[in-house]
C-alpha cells in the first residue's frame, strides 16, 4: 500500500509542473506589460522597479518561472493588487471555508447517493425507482447555481429557515451543501442503481436465493458490497466535479471561500490572487483524485497490483 | 449514420417526440428572435422597473424596466449559438486529434494521451476559468474556453473508436490498394466512428449551455446589454426580494432546454444502441 501511495504521488509531480507553468503564464499571456498585472494600483516607479527585480521580469521567461516557482515553494504567492495583502494570507483565510463546504458536500453526496440508488435498485420499476430516476435527471440537468438561487428564494427569503448568505453560523451551510449535494447524489445514485441491477443478475446471487438467504441480507450484504466498487471508481474520477461545484455555489451564497475569491478577483483582474486560487483549486482536485484512488485501492486489491 | 427509419422511431417515442418539439421551439426563438420578441431587448424604462408579470409583460420586467420575455428570447440566441459553436469546434478538433493519434500511434499518440489524461480529472468549469483568466471575459472567450474544456472528451472517444477500427480487414485492404493515410482516416475510419462522437457532442451541448450560463452568471461571459440567460440571473440576484421572476424564468429556460437535450440524446442512444460505446470511453 505504501508503495502504491508513493507511485501515485510521484505521478502527480509532472501534472503539477504542467499546471504551474500554465498558471504562471497567465500574467504573460494577458494583454499588457506583466509588471502592470502584478503591481498594486498607485505604485511608484521605485516600487515597480523593486517588483521587477524581485521577480526578474527583465530576465528570460524560463528564469522568471524558476524564480516564481521557487517563491511558490516557500509559500510566497505575491501581493494582491486590489486587496493589498499577501495572496497566501488571503488563501489561508478562505481555504477553511471551502474545505468544510467541499467535504460536507462530498459526504452528503456519497451517503445519500448510495442510499437512494440502492433503494431504487431494490424497489426496481416501482414509484420509488421512478421518483429517484426523476431526481437523478433533475440533479444532472438543472444548473446548480439556479438551484441555489431557488433554495435561497424558498427556504431563506420566504420561509426564513436559513440565512440568505454568508458563513456566520452552521445553519448557513445547509443550503449550499444541499445544492452541491444534489448533483453529486444524482451521479452516485445513478451508478449505484445500475451496478446493483447488474450484480443482482450474477450466478452467485441466484445461489444465495436458492440457499434461502433472506432478500434484505442478499441486497445489503452481498449485492451492495459488490456495487460499491464502481461507485468508488466514479467518485474518485469525479471528485473534481464536486469541488468545482463548490466554486460556483460559494459565489451564489456569497460565502467566503476560494471560489468566491477567484470569481471576484477575475472580475477585478487581480492576477496574483487569480493565480493563487487557481493553483490551490488545481491542487485540491489532484489531491481529491488521489484520495479516491487510495480508497479504491484499499477496497480492491486488484487496483493496487495493477499500479504497483 | 442515422437512417430515416431510426429517426422516425426516435421522433415517435414519447420522450424523443416531446423533447424534439421543445428543442424546435427554443431553436425557432433563437433564429427568429427579432420577429418573435414583443419588445427590443435593450429598451430601458426606469419607470417600469421590476414590474410583476402581466398581460403587457408576460414575464415581468428587470431592474432597468426591460421586458424579460424579449430578453429571454434573445437570450436563447446567445446561449444556443455559443454552446453549439463551441461544441462544434471541440468535436472537429477532438476528432482530428483523436483519429490521427490513434492512427499514427508513437510519440504523437503518447503526447495526445498524456494531454487528455492531464485534463481529464479537472472539472470543465476550472479549465474554463483558467482560460478566461488568460483571454479575458466576453462571449468569444466563453466560446473558446468551452470548446477547449470539452476537447479531452471528444479526443478520447474518437481515439478509442479508431483504435478498434484500424486493425479491421477493410482498412488493411484499402491500404494494400494504395490508399493514402488521409484517405483512410477521413473516408473510411472517421465515418465509422462518427455516430458515438456526434451523440456525445449533442449531450455535451446541454452541459455547455449550463457552463455558458455559469460563466455569464459570474459576469465573465456575455457583457451588458447583450442578453444571456446566465447574465440575466446574475443581475437578478440583487432583486431577489422584490422581483424573483428575474432569476426564475431564465433558469427555467436553461433547465427545460438541457432536460430536452438529455432526453432526446437518450432516445437516440437507445435507438442506435450505442450506450456501450459511449460508456467505454
Amino acid at each position: 500500500m505504501a508503495n502504491f501511495l508513493i507511485k501515485r504521488l510521484v505521478l502527480l509531480i509532472p501534472v503539477f509542473l504542467v499546471v504551474s507553468v500554465i498558471i504562471f503564464m497567465i500574467i504573460h499571456l494577458v494583454p499588457g506589460d506583466p509588471i502592470d498585472n502584478i503591481v498594486q494600483i498607485g505604485s511608484t516607479p521605485q516600487q515597480k522597479a523593486a517588483l521587477t527585480a524581485k521577480y526578474g521580469l527583465d530576465k528570460p521567461l524560463i528564469v522568471q518561472y524558476a524564480i516564481w516557482f521557487g517563491k511558490l515553494m516557500t509559500g510566497d504567492l505575491g501581493e494582491a493588487i486590489i486587496l493589498r495583502q499577501p495572496v497566501s494570507s488571503l488563501i489561508a483565510q478562505n481555504l477553511p471555508h471551502s474545505l468544510i463546504l467541499g467535504s460536507l458536500a462530498l459526504a452528503f453526496s456519497t451517503v445519500v447517493g448510495i442510499a437512494t440508488g440502492a433503494l431504487a435498485a431494490i424497489r426496481r420499476d416501482s414509484w420509488v425507482d421512478r421518483t429517484v430516476m426523476a431526481v437523478i435527471l433533475l440533479g444532472s440537468t438543472v444548473p446548480s447555481f439556479w438551484l441555489g438561487l431557488l433554495m435561497i428564494l424558498v427556504f431563506a427569503v420566504h420561509l426564513g429557515w436559513f440565512p440568505v448568505s454568508g458563513a456566520r453560523s452552521w445553519s448557513a451551510l445547509v443550503l449550499p451543501v444541499l445544492t452541491i449535494g444534489l448533483g453529486g447524489v444524482a451521479l452516485v445514485a445513478r451508478v449505484t442503481r445500475v451496478a446493483m441491477m447488474d450484480i443482482s443478475r450474477r450466478d452467485f446471487v441466484m445461489m444465495l436465493h436458492a440457499k434461502g438467504v433472506p432478500p434484505w441480507r442478499i441486497n445489503l450484504q452481498h449485492i451492495l458490497r459488490h456495487a460499491l466498487l464502481p461507485v468508488v471508481t466514479i467518485l474518485s474520477l469525479r471528485i473534481g466535479w464536486i469541488l468545482g461545484g463548490a466554486v460556483t455555489i460559494e459565489y451564489v451564497f456569497a460565502r467566503p471561500g476560494l471560489g468566491s475569491l477567484l470569481i471576484t478577483s477575475l472580475n477585478q483582474r487581480d492576477y496574483p490572487v487569480v493565480q493563487g486560487c487557481l493553483l490551490m483549486l488545481a491542487i485540491a482536485v489532484m489531491l481529491g483524485t488521489l484520495l479516491g484512488d487510495v480508497v479504491q485501492a484499499l477496497i480492491d486489491p486488484r487496483v493496487r497490483e495493477r499500479t504497483g | 449514420m442515422v437512417k430515416s427509419s431510426s429517426l422516425r422511431t426516435i421522433l415517435l417515442s414519447p420522450r424523443g417526440g416531446i423533447s424534439a418539439i421543445v428543442l424546435l421551439v427554443v431553436m425557432i426563438c433563437a433564429v427568429f428572435a427579432p420577429l418573435i420578441a414583443p419588445y427590443a431587448y435593450d429598451i430601458q424604462s426606469l419607470r417600469d422597473a421590476n414590474l410583476n408579470p402581466s398581460w403587457k409583460n408576460w414575464m415581468g420586467t428587470d431592474e432597468f424596466g426591460r421586458d424579460l420575455l424579449s430578453r429571454m428570447i434573445y437570450g436563447a440566441r446567445t446561449s444556443l449559438s455559443v454552446a453549439l459553436t463551441a461544441i462544434s469546434i471541440s468535436v472537429a478538433i477532438g476528432m482530428s486529434l483523436g483519429a490521427t493519434a490513434a492512427y499514427f500511434g508513437g510519440a504523437f499518440d503518447r503526447l495526445v494521451t498524456a494531454a487528455v489524461d492531464l485534463t481529464w480529472s479537472f472539472p470543465e468549469i476550472l479549465i474554463a476559468l483558467i482560460l478566461i483568466a488568460i483571454i479575458g471575459p466576453g462571449l468569444n472567450s466563453t466560446m473558446i474556453a468551452i470548446s477547449i474544456a470539452y476537447l479531452a472528451q471528444f479526443t478520447r472517444l474518437t481515439r478509442v473508436q479508431i483504435m478498434a477500427l484500424k486493425s479491421e480487414t477493410y482498412v488493411e485492404a484499402t491500404r494494400s490498394l494504395g490508399a493514402g493515410h488521409a484517405h483512410i482516416i477521413f473516408r473510411h475510419l472517421l465515418p465509422n466512428a462518427l455516430t458515438p462522437v456526434i451523440v456525445a457532442g449533442m449531450l455535451a451541448t446541454g452541459d455547455a449551455i449550463i457552463l455558458e450560463a455559469t460563466l455569464g452568471f459570474f459576469g465573465l461571459g456575455a457583457q451588458p446589454p447583450t442578453p444571456s440567460w446566465g447574465a440575466m440571473m446574475s443581475s437578478g440576484t440583487a432583486q431577489i426580494f422584490i422581483a424573483p421572476w428575474i432569476i426564475i424564468f431564465p433558469g427555467l429556460a436553461i433547465a427545460i432546454t438541457v432536460i430536452a437535450i438529455n432526453l432526446f440524446g437518450d432516445a437516440v442512444i437507445d435507438v442506435l444502441d450505442i450506450r456501450r460505446q459511449l460508456r467505454d470511453s
